[in-house]
């Protein structure tokens, strides 16, 4: 199946990595996302910005097909979510934002279980490992259990075992959360330093303005609704704002948080 | 809010060769054996349980209860062999529960993400799950028959092979019966009810412990209980295959229970129509 190449050929450059079209979904009585659209372009990091409870996780959820779209559409570079998962699925990485690691295995055996479930044999997966953690500390850690590992380091392994079939798309569900402020930046680096060489796309769920780079794209999220997309510059701008934490407030009415007071935003 | 993408390049569609459906079979069986070996005294409980009603319960009973000559046995039986073939449906029904509260756990503790996020199918998933458990069932149960050849439960040579494809069944059957029940329960804490609901009630009602013609002269609603008991034909599947020989009544309610158990699983567990996602994750 896997071949050292990206997974999946080349599609055509007008397609999206992601496409979220009118996408609604509620639990009983209550929406969690109403008429959600948005776009994540191929080789872009775009950022998903909402306070708690603005409905990322649900959204996740229904990227990842764990739940269904029952309204709207949701594409992964050209498939359709709902009539082709397997060929969507197979081009995706996701990062939960609960720990999803089995502690009980080894390192190396839940990144060979994972690959499994893709379809990388146990040998392609072992070169997999040694290319993505070659200058790793973590390399060396290989044989641990992973209930070892701090919070840190147990995240840095799942953002290893995402990329470990080549996806083209990359999920994050606030990934950094439960961090401390020194392994936050070094999870969120080293994030951008595999996009960087692996050539995929992200979409990086967060509630905090310093993970957005000024170079970033924003989707801004709020109580199920899309409030604005497009660059940081762009969204400060059409706010007439001085920072993206600030177009967010204007935009939600929520007052942004960073992790760090010298926020880079 | 970006407008609605409409696409219109058409990607190319690859498709999974056969390769990459036994590689992921694999990878799930690697892992279940994986967690059976870390979790040695779950091995030791499957097989101390079933030993202790051959050893302890059979050797009290086996002066007070009598057990005819009833198919598919030629002559009079001790207890032990009787009961033999409804320990293996317990080590099977006990092993069945046991995969499906690993479910819930990996559900609760989010690695059931790691596998329902797989792009192979869902049923494929699901069926390599129920089938790396029965696996795992089998091992236990020719264990235990091992130690049964000590206590004069002995079948000839070709009885204990006649039986695999029979215990196979059985316990894809209980596995699937399982696996559906983790899909309806949330919380590990709600799984303990559902066992004291399903697994004595399906074991004590049954033919595992007595015959049921003795079971018909002391209650006949019993009786009807126990003839609707899946269960009691999981046991008497294996009882005759020991002997050697097939029951078509029970083979045929197995499979069917199976089919039904294991079909009503995927639906659960398929996002476009199952309970899964009603429910938040």
């Amino acid at each position: 199946m896997q071949d050292g190449k990206l997974n999946g050929p080349h599609p055509a450059d007008d397609l999206p990595a992601l496409a979220v079209e009118r996408v609604s979904h509620s639990y009983g009585q209550r929406k969690a996302l109403n008429d959600v659209s948005f776009t994540v372009p191929q080789g872009s990091f775009t950022a998903l910005l909402g306070p708690n409870g603005a409905g990322k996780s649900t959204l996740f959820s229904l990227i990842t097909r764990l739940f269904n779209v029952r309204h709207g559409a949701i594409r992964i570079l050209g498939f359709d979510l709902s009539k082709d998962p397997g060929e969507a699925l197979r081009r995706l990485g996701v990062v939960f934002q609960a720990r999803t690691l089995d502690l009980d295995l080894s390192i190396s055996q839940n990144l060979i279980y994972h690959a499994a479930l893709h379809g990388l044999p146990a040998s392609a997966a072992k070169t997999r490992i040694g290319e993505i953690l070659a200058t790793s500390e973590l390399r060396s850690r290989l044989k641990e259990k992973a209930r070892n590992l701090s919070g840190g380091q147990l995240r840095s392994i799942e953002i290893v075992r995402a990329f470990m079939h080549r996806p083209r798309l990359i999920l994050l569900d606030e990934p950094t959360v439960g961090l401390d402020v020194r392994s936050r930046a070094a999870i969120l680096s080293e994030v951008r330093r595999l996009v960087h060489e692996e050539g995929v796309s992200v979409l990086w769920a967060t509630h905090l303005i310093d993970e957005i780079d000024a170079g970033d794209r924003v989707v801004v999220l709020h109580q199920g609704e899309v409030l604005a997309e497009g660059f940081v510059p762009d969204i400060v701008a059409a706010q007439g704002a001085r920072s993206i934490g600030d177009a967010f407030t204007r935009l939600t009415g929520v007052r942004a948080k960073a992790a760090q007071p010298e926020g880079v935003a | 809010m970006s407008e609605a993408t409409i696409q219109t390049a058409t990607p190319v569609r690859r498709g999974f060769p056969l390769s990459a459906y036994l590689v992921c079979s694999g990878g799930i069986a690697w892992r279940e054996a994986l967690r059976f070996i870390h979790q040695r005294e779950r091995f030791v409980s499957a097989l101390v349980r079933p030993l202790l009603w051959l050893f302890i319960f059979a050797a009290g009973f086996r002066q007070v209860l009598g057990v005819s000559i009833i198919p598919p046995y030629q002559t009079y039986v001790l207890y032990e062999v009787y009961i033999a073939p409804g320990l293996i449906g317990m080590i099977l029904l006990f092993n069945g529960m046991q995969s499906s509260l690993s479910m819930v756990y990996d559900r609760e503790t989010g690695t059931m993400k790691t596998l329902l996020v797989s792009p192979l199918p869902r049923w494929f998933l699901l069926v390599s799950k129920l089938c790396a458990g029965v696996a795992v069932g089998v091992v236990q149960v020719y264990v235990f028959l091992a130690i049964a050849w000590f206590w004069e439960v002995r079948p000839d040579w070709q009885g204990y092979l006649y039986a695999l494809p029979a215990i196979l069944l059985a316990g894809l059957m209980l596995g699937a019966l399982g696996m559906l029940l983790s899909s309806l329960v949330q919380q590990l804490e709600n799984f303990a009810g559902v066992m004291n609901f399903v697994i004595f009630p399906m074991y004590f009602a049954s033919s595992a412990l007595y015959p049921l013609w003795r079971v018909q002269e002391s209650s006949p609603l019993l009786y009807r209980i126990c003839q609707v008991n899946p269960f009691t034909h999981a046991v008497e599947l294996v009882r005759f295959a020991l002997y050697r020989e097939l029951n078509l009544q029970a083979l045929a309610i197995v499979l069917g229970c199976t089919v039904v158990f294991l079909g009503g699983a995927i639906i659960a567990y398929d996002p476009a129509r199952g309970l899964i996602s009603r429910k938040r994750q």
